[in-house]
């Protein structure tokens, strides 16, 4: 390890000490590892749920819980996946760690407000748990909320969406001190084209935070509104536009599927490069279409709604629109292909999860052109076809791309290297079983099954059996994975400070980094993905 | 890389007045109000409302005087929210 005082023994501010070095310290570093354990510890009980879930469907009629149960248990594992995990968890660990280095700075714009925005997520999770247990339980409602019945259920509905909305607040504040750091903390050497695509899409990503939250925000506050004082917005007997509920919530959630993927993508985008010591095919394409998927995916909401009984006319501009958003993100796919073309491969952990997130996640994205379409998607609506290519872009896509972050930068956040084999065993566990999970469901989902129902026809017992099985493998492989990772923090086996071979600016400093980031002034290549030096020292010390 | 880093400081004359024409529009929506204008009831108020969400951007908030990416920023989520709203159109406007 490096002889350059890490973070982990020089607190911010100085002179705090134990407990208080981490509660009110204004450390981007230490703040991500903040989030990371908080946003594990939620990924895990959304992960355990999820499983719960997938065991009652394993056979018909009731297998460990009741209907209500249930209700209640899909509604929890999509709040706290979607909230709680999938939107904060590249961002706010990986985000908070590495952007500013990467922008050759020592921390982000307002420390402060960093350290508000981890308080905003831990009172929101607090109060989501809170709601479990007052007036009435968790809401059976589902992640979406949706009135009518939102409205009217007796569920504690209102504590829940005001967790998300403070969780909301959470992460608007995140990406404005993400946009404001890299406008005014990147380093002045640093030009706009010498930005490393992890923090392009980071940038991306904090202007849809930005500009999309805020309508949720204010449709979850209507919806509690609505519960206290019946002002009849969107409840039909009092005059109200329940399609309208819709609209507004789709505004936001729409955009924020690209708020939970960009960075998934720019964490690739890092991945490939390095273990193919080759420059990204297509830089400019790849920042271009971060930017377009930004823009392109918030013009796209209503087509959640083609079964709502919105306008006809609608349906066929949102479609159209939907059909947009493919062109960038097939950009990047393609990219990262042509980047591994000839190239120079070493197969590593991060890599392989890597490769496998091009793969399901092309399968994600496929899938989304059947929904997109409004000719098929009127048949596969609100089936499990829909819960399958949902899980296929966000779990195989976002969730494989944060396992893929966490494999690559682990060793730069904590200075140590984990048991590479038992990566692979972990990682092809959890695909196999990811596979049985979710093709059944495309399956199911095509013969008619709904999603969300409790019980199922007999026709539908096959393809729930082999999901059953698929998810049993596919939370052993996970667990695995988080196993190995927090082993390797006993077994401490040093990590070198660029053990990839990296050439952004995070692989020139120590691992753990120092407080201030940078031991001497960062050197900024007028290419960032220029591997000529790397390769150079790599034959000298052949 | 933005460099604006300056202050600008207005003048307490500047403020008084578009506090004063901020206070006269609140007085003219409020007698339009009492007036059937038709059609026009609406898009007046709206155009009154944004006169003053104007002056108060320009001037109380400094947008005057900002630099070119808070500018450009500020445009950028007004331009999203005309998509939002409009957009809803192509449902409410066709059923």
């Amino acid at each position: 390890m490096s002889a350059t005082p890490s973070f982990f023994q020089t607190p911010s501010p100085p002179g705090l000490t134990g407990i208080k070095a981490w509660l009110l310290t204004h450390d981007h570093k230490r703040l991500g590892l903040m989030y990371l354990w908080a946003v594990l510890f939620w990924f895990v009980v959304a992960l355990t749920v999820g499983f719960l879930i997938r065991i009652e469907l394993m056979s018909m009629g009731r297998t460990i819980m009741s209907a209500e149960v249930y209700n209640s248990a899909f509604t929890l594992h999509g709040v706290i996946m979607i909230f709680l995990f999938v939107i904060p968890g590249i961002p706010a660990i990986f985000g908070n760690f590495f952007l500013p280095i990467q922008l050759g700075t020592d921390d982000v714009f307002f420390p402060r407000l960093n350290l508000l925005s981890w308080y905003l997520y831990m009172i929101g999770g607090l109060l989501a748990l809170i709601s479990l247990f007052t007036a009435g339980g968790f809401p059976d409602t589902g992640w979406t909320f949706y009135v009518p019945f939102s409205v009217g259920t007796n569920n504690n509905v209102s504590l829940t969406v005001f967790a998300a909305f403070i969780l909301g607040m959470s992460s608007m504040l995140t990406g404005l001190n993400f946009i404001t750091t890299v406008h005014r903390m990147r380093i002045k050497t640093m030009g706009w084209m010498q930005i490393p695509l992890f923090t392009w899409s980071l940038y991306a990503t904090a202007w849809v935070q930005l500009l999309a939250t805020p309508v949720i925000s204010i449709t979850l506050v209507l919806v509690i509104f609505e519960r206290f004082f019946q002002i009849g917005l969107f409840d039909p007997d009092r005059g109200g536009d329940p399609i309208l509920y819709q609209h507004l919530f789709w505004m936001y959630s729409h955009p924020a599927v690209y708020v939970m993927i960009l960075p998934g993508m720019g964490v690739i985008s890092e991945i490939i490069p390095t273990f193919s010591r080759k420059a990204i095919f297509g830089y400019k394409a790849i920042v271009a279409s971060s930017l377009g998927i930004a823009v392109a995916g918030s013009l796209v909401w209503a087509h959640h709604m083609y079964t709502s009984g919105m306008s006809d006319v609608a349906v066929f501009v949102f479609s159209l629109l939907t059909f947009l958003v493919a062109i960038p993100t097939a950009v990047k796919v393609f990219s990262w292909v042509s980047t591994l073309y000839r190239a120079s491969i070493e197969m590593t952990p991060p890599l392989l999860y890597g490769l496998i997130f091009i793969y399901l996640f092309s399968v994600g994205g496929l899938t989304g052109l059947v929904l997109g379409a409004a000719g098929t998607d009127i048949h596969v609506h609100d089936t499990h076809f829909v819960v399958a290519h949902f899980h296929f872009t966000m779990f195989g896509g976002t969730g494989f791309a944060f396992f893929a972050a966490l494999h690559y930068w682990w060793p730069k956040m904590f200075g140590v290297m984990y048991n590479f084999k038992r990566a692979y065993l972990a990682a092809t566990l959890a695909t196999v079983g990811f596979m049985f999970h979710y093709v059944p469901m495309f399956i199911l989902g095509l013969k008619g099954m709904p999603r969300r129902y409790y019980d199922y026809l007999p026709q539908f017992s096959q393809g729930n059996s082999l999901a059953a099985v698929g998810g049993l493998l596919l939370f052993s492989g996970i667990i695995l994975m988080l196993v190995n990772l927090v082993l390797s923090l006993r077994s401490r086996q040093v990590a070198a400070a660029n053990p990839w071979g990296g050439c952004t600016l995070e692989w020139s400093v120590p691992s753990p980094p120092p407080l201030h980031n940078f031991v001497s002034e960062p050197r900024v290549m007028a290419y960032p993905y220029d591997f000529s030096e790397i390769i150079a020292r790599e034959s000298q010390g052949k | 890389m933005d460099k604006h880093t300056s202050q600008h400081l207005m003048p307490y004359h500047t403020l008084a007045l578009v506090l004063g024409t901020l206070l006269i529009l609140t007085a003219v929506t409020v007698g339009v109000s009492y007036v059937d204008l038709g059609i026009f009831n609406v898009p007046i108020a709206l155009t009154i409302a944004a006169t003053k969400v104007s002056l108060v951007l320009l001037f109380f908030m400094h947008l005057k005087y900002e630099g070119k990416a808070i500018v450009v920023s500020f445009l950028g989520t007004i331009f999203f929210l005309a998509i939002m709203i409009s957009f809803t159109f192509w449902d409410v406007a066709f059923r």
